[in-house]
């Protein structure tokens, strides 16, 4: 059995220890808002934050991840409110919608940690793939988020 | 109170003056979330269906039917648009759901066309979706008239209201909506675009809630009681068979179930996803490689050059090209070459399948619901009007998921369980697939007269045949192969088109406009090495070649004065190239400034497009169309390729087979020049084709040198 918090609560779950999160989020938990892109931690598409960090959960084995307070884009927010979440509504972000989870916890992870990114530092942080091409609209929605908090 | 209505005037003339469609346009109003998670799942039966296509609640709630899949092209908000436009509804109300595959076949194709692709969401559904919701309209008149016991005539509707023009009467849709379900109407008219009060303003998509939440349910989202998962492993080598397994190996592992054996592939089922991809690529398998064991795409480059030497079949000849050839003051010829591509949706291929006795389930995300639905059918047994289909959102099509591989596989594979099974390739076997975009190698050659007119003009192109591997080849030409070098719009007085055919051991399929993007990539260069040639600007020369083509000459001179072309004082290393091309019954110019530094780095600093469509649904999806095309030709133009040797595609994942990313994006500025009329263009595909040609066309200006052969990413760029 492995313990893990995820979204503030407390689960065991009983897989290989090697097992990927991305996995054991999507298969033992039906937690299925996390997605598989690549398997290989090169299109962000299964983001979640760890400790706060974006952390990609495809090469993160379930063992390393007991750990950390792991927060989903099921646990982002209750009613979709997070401020990036509206930001997203706001400017019409997704598409297809399938990088989205991770597009967004990518942003959350920016913004903790710089709260008014500059147009260099979102290239630097947000390096999720969009096969939609969203990114016009995703740097909108994060330069939205700061102004609003900004504004506040 | 009619919030869509106001300055309906003047917005659209906006639109229609060409300014950017959506910046500062958008409506101020946002809508609750009305597409459900689970698309395919049906609101609640209370509501009172008018036609196959609505269904009203008592609470006034319209439910919406959308028998094209949303992949992202934004058709779960315009198609809806089109019917409640005609329903004189209040757009507040709406919502969406996906019409039911089974019953569109089980009643005489209710829903018409349930495929998805060809950029025909709008072009090919607009005027029967008009029809519905028009129909629907003057049935709730007609039973409202019939309440008050007055003639139809005298009744309206207007905004989710049926009024009676010589009293205070009216009544909402809802509490007259079970008794419009009774009554008939006939010969119903449908509005000309003038008459129009939603379509035409920019509509927030009703799918992004569930999108920012993680709640919409793509194919492998699907999770049912007692399922299990299977993870496949195909012959690395495309067309090459299974010829020994050995299970015993990794049947003990933890989770694993069966394995199961098929013609090209083997799969593992096992309790979850994890336990059987790990499974699957441990367990030993053999395979008869076939005939494409030995195949290079160095080779294949080759060997379609070559092609090009020999006489193909002439689909358009006028004049006599030879002899003009002959006169011709100067004369010269270029090749281009593009290779396979990759659509790489995001969300991998997969399937979710139960057989059961009296009826199979298949929950996927599908282009073509109704080839899924047929060859379930075929390989189960089943009759078809027992094949139920779950259509989910698609985690990206381009194409790629109107092909039923991945759907026959599924249902092999479930045939052999009797639980519910999702089988998911993993991304390395998706991309090893096949159904690629196909390669081509193109020539052309152009003659002057001593005044630098061009006076002929020939091509010939070799292309790998799309209908040949659909196993529909004919003796005529797929035309797919030669879209837009055919029926290329430049007015010269000998010409002639001829095209040949030549496949591999790779397999191709329909990939976001289809030979339009690899067609217009080498003809739009072309045209730019006939412009530079006889001494022209490259807009001046396109221009002087259209006298009898107004629309596409709109769109270059709103394109030119939109990108400020040979006005700026670009810096240097910076330069703007054009390109301009017709596909799905739209026309798309642009302009690309690109930037090399003086280290031989790469910007893309921003793409101008111009676009035009005739009509538009909704401004906003349209817009972020023309992004996304823009963006999916970009990644092509820069870095699309695979390689292949010893007969196995090399790119089999994100890290050699690379997207274009947040870092590299252009700022992106749309411009939609309507010409009005008659004329709703498709908008998914018609702005990837462009991309290629005018980011190449600007880098010949910075380096001096022409970019033949993609992607980019091959060359070692350095200013001239």
């Amino acid at each position: 059995m492995i313990s893990l918090q995820i979204n503030g609560e407390d689960v065991e779950v009983d897989v290989d220890p090697s097992t990927p999160l991305l996995w054991v989020l999507r298969d033992n938990l039906n937690m299925t808002g996390t997605k598989y892109g690549c398997g290989i931690s090169q299109c962000g598409a299964c983001t979640v934050l760890m400790n706060g960090q974006a952390t990609k959960s495809c090469s993160t084995s379930v063992s390393q991840a007991a750990k950390f307070n792991i927060v989903t884009i099921e646990g982002l927010s209750i009613d979709s409110d997070h401020p990036v979440q509206k930001a997203w509504i706001e400017e019409d972000v997704p598409q297809c919608g399938y990088c989205q989870s991770g597009q967004i916890l990518s942003a959350v992870a920016l913004l903790n940690d710089t709260a008014n990114p500059t147009d260099e530092e979102i290239n630097q942080a947000m390096t999720n793939i969009c096969r939609c091409g969203t990114y016009k609209r995703i740097r909108k929605a994060i330069h939205r988020v700061a102004q609003e908090r900004g504004a506040d | 109170m009619k919030p869509l209505m106001d300055n309906k005037l003047s917005r659209r003339t906006l639109i229609k003056s060409t300014a950017t469609a959506t910046g500062g346009l958008l409506l101020a109003f946002h809508l609750p979330a009305f597409s459900k998670a689970r698309p395919f799942e049906h609101y609640s039966e209370s509501g009172e269906e008018i036609n196959a296509w609505l269904a009203i609640d008592a609470d006034d709630t319209i439910t919406i039917r959308v028998a094209q899949a949303e992949m992202g092209q934004g058709v779960f908000t315009s198609m809806p648009m089109i019917v409640a436009e005609e329903l004189e509804a209040d757009w507040r109300n709406v919502r969406a759901e996906y019409a039911d595959t089974n019953r569109s076949i089980r009643q005489d194709r209710v829903y018409r066309r349930t495929n998805t692709g060809g950029s025909r969401a709008v072009r090919r559904s607009r005027e029967y979706l008009q029809q519905a919701g028009a129909e629907a309209r003057e049935r709730l008149i007609k039973a409202a008239a019939e309440q008050w016991l007055v003639s139809p005539d005298e009744c309206y509707a207007d905004y989710g209201r049926i009024y009676h023009k010589g009293s205070e009467r009216s009544t909402n849709y809802g509490a007259i909506a079970a008794a419009a379900a009774k009554v008939s109407v006939a010969g119903v008219r449908i509005k000309t675009p003038e008459e129009f009060n939603l379509l035409g303003l920019p509509t927030p998509r009703l799918d992004v809630p569930a999108k920012v939440d993680g709640t919409a349910t793509f194919g492998m989202d699907i999770r049912l009681p007692g399922m299990v998962y299977a993870a496949v492993v195909h012959c690395p080598v495309l067309g090459g068979e299974v010829r020994s397994v050995r299970f015993n190996a990794v049947r003990n592992r933890a989770g694993v179930l069966k394995s199961v054996r098929m013609k090209r592939s083997v799969a593992i089922v096992a309790e979850n996803y994890w336990q059987a991809k790990t499974a699957v690529e441990a367990m030993p398998v053999q395979w008869v490689l076939g005939s494409g064991e030995k195949a290079y795409s160095e080779t294949f480059k080759r060997e379609f050059v070559a092609e090009l030497e020999k006489e193909g079949k002439v689909l358009k000849e006028f004049g006599d090209v030879a002899g003009a050839m002959d006169d011709a003051e100067k004369s010269f010829e270029s090749d281009y070459v593009v290779p396979y591509l990759a659509h790489a949706c995001m969300e991998p291929l997969n399937c979710t399948v139960h057989v059961q006795e009296d009826r199979v389930d298949v929950w996927l995300g599908t282009q073509f619901p109704e080839s899924a639905l047929a060859v379930t059918a075929e390989i189960t047994g089943q009759l078809p009007e027992n094949v139920y289909i779950h259509n989910c959102f698609l985690g990206g099509g381009f194409g790629r998921r109107s092909s039923t591989d991945y759907v026959e596989e599924a249902v092999h594979i479930a045939k052999e369980i009797g639980k519910p099974v999702q089988m998911i390739w993993s991304r390395e076997e998706d991309m090893r697939g096949g159904h690629y975009r196909p390669m081509a190698a193109m020539r052309f050659k152009a003659g002057f007269d001593l005044d630098k007119n061009l006076i002929a003009y020939s091509n010939h192109s070799v292309t790998h045949s799309i209908l040949a591997d659909q196993g529909r080849a004919s003796k005529e030409v797929d035309s797919s192969s030669v879209s837009g070098l055919v029926d290329m719009p430049y007015e010269v007085k000998h010409k002639k088109i001829s095209h040949t055919a030549k496949n591999t051991h790779l397999t191709s399929w329909w990939w976001r406009s289809v030979g339009h993007s690899q067609n217009a990539y080498a003809m739009e260069c072309f045209v730019d090495e006939m412009a530079l040639s006889s001494r022209m600007d490259p807009i001046a020369f396109r221009r002087k070649h259209l006298p009898d083509r107004p629309d596409l000459l709109n769109v270059l001179e709103v394109l030119e004065k939109e990108s400020g072309w040979g006005k700026q004082n670009l810096p240097r290393g910076t330069a703007q190239g054009v390109a301009i091309h017709e596909s799905f019954g739209t026309i798309c110019g642009q302009v690309a400034e690109v930037t090399v530094s003086d280290k031989g780095e790469l910007k893309i600093e921003r793409i101008v497009s111009v676009v035009d469509c005739g009509n538009l649904v909704n401004p906003l999806t349209a817009e972020m169309q023309v992004e996304s095309a823009i963006m999916y030709g970009l990644t092509a133009a820069l870095y699309g390729k695979l390689t292949v040797e010893n007969g196995v595609v090399l790119e089999d994942n994100l890290d050699t087979y690379r997207i274009v990313a947040m870092a590299e994006a252009p700022v992106i500025e749309t411009h939609f020049a309507l010409s009005g009329g008659d004329k709703w263009g498709g908008l998914g595909e018609p702005a990837t084709p462009p991309v290629a040609p005018a980011v190449c066309n600007a880098l010949y200006k910075i380096t001096g040198r022409r970019i033949r052969i993609l992607p980019i990413k091959d060359y070692m760029l350095q200013r001239a």
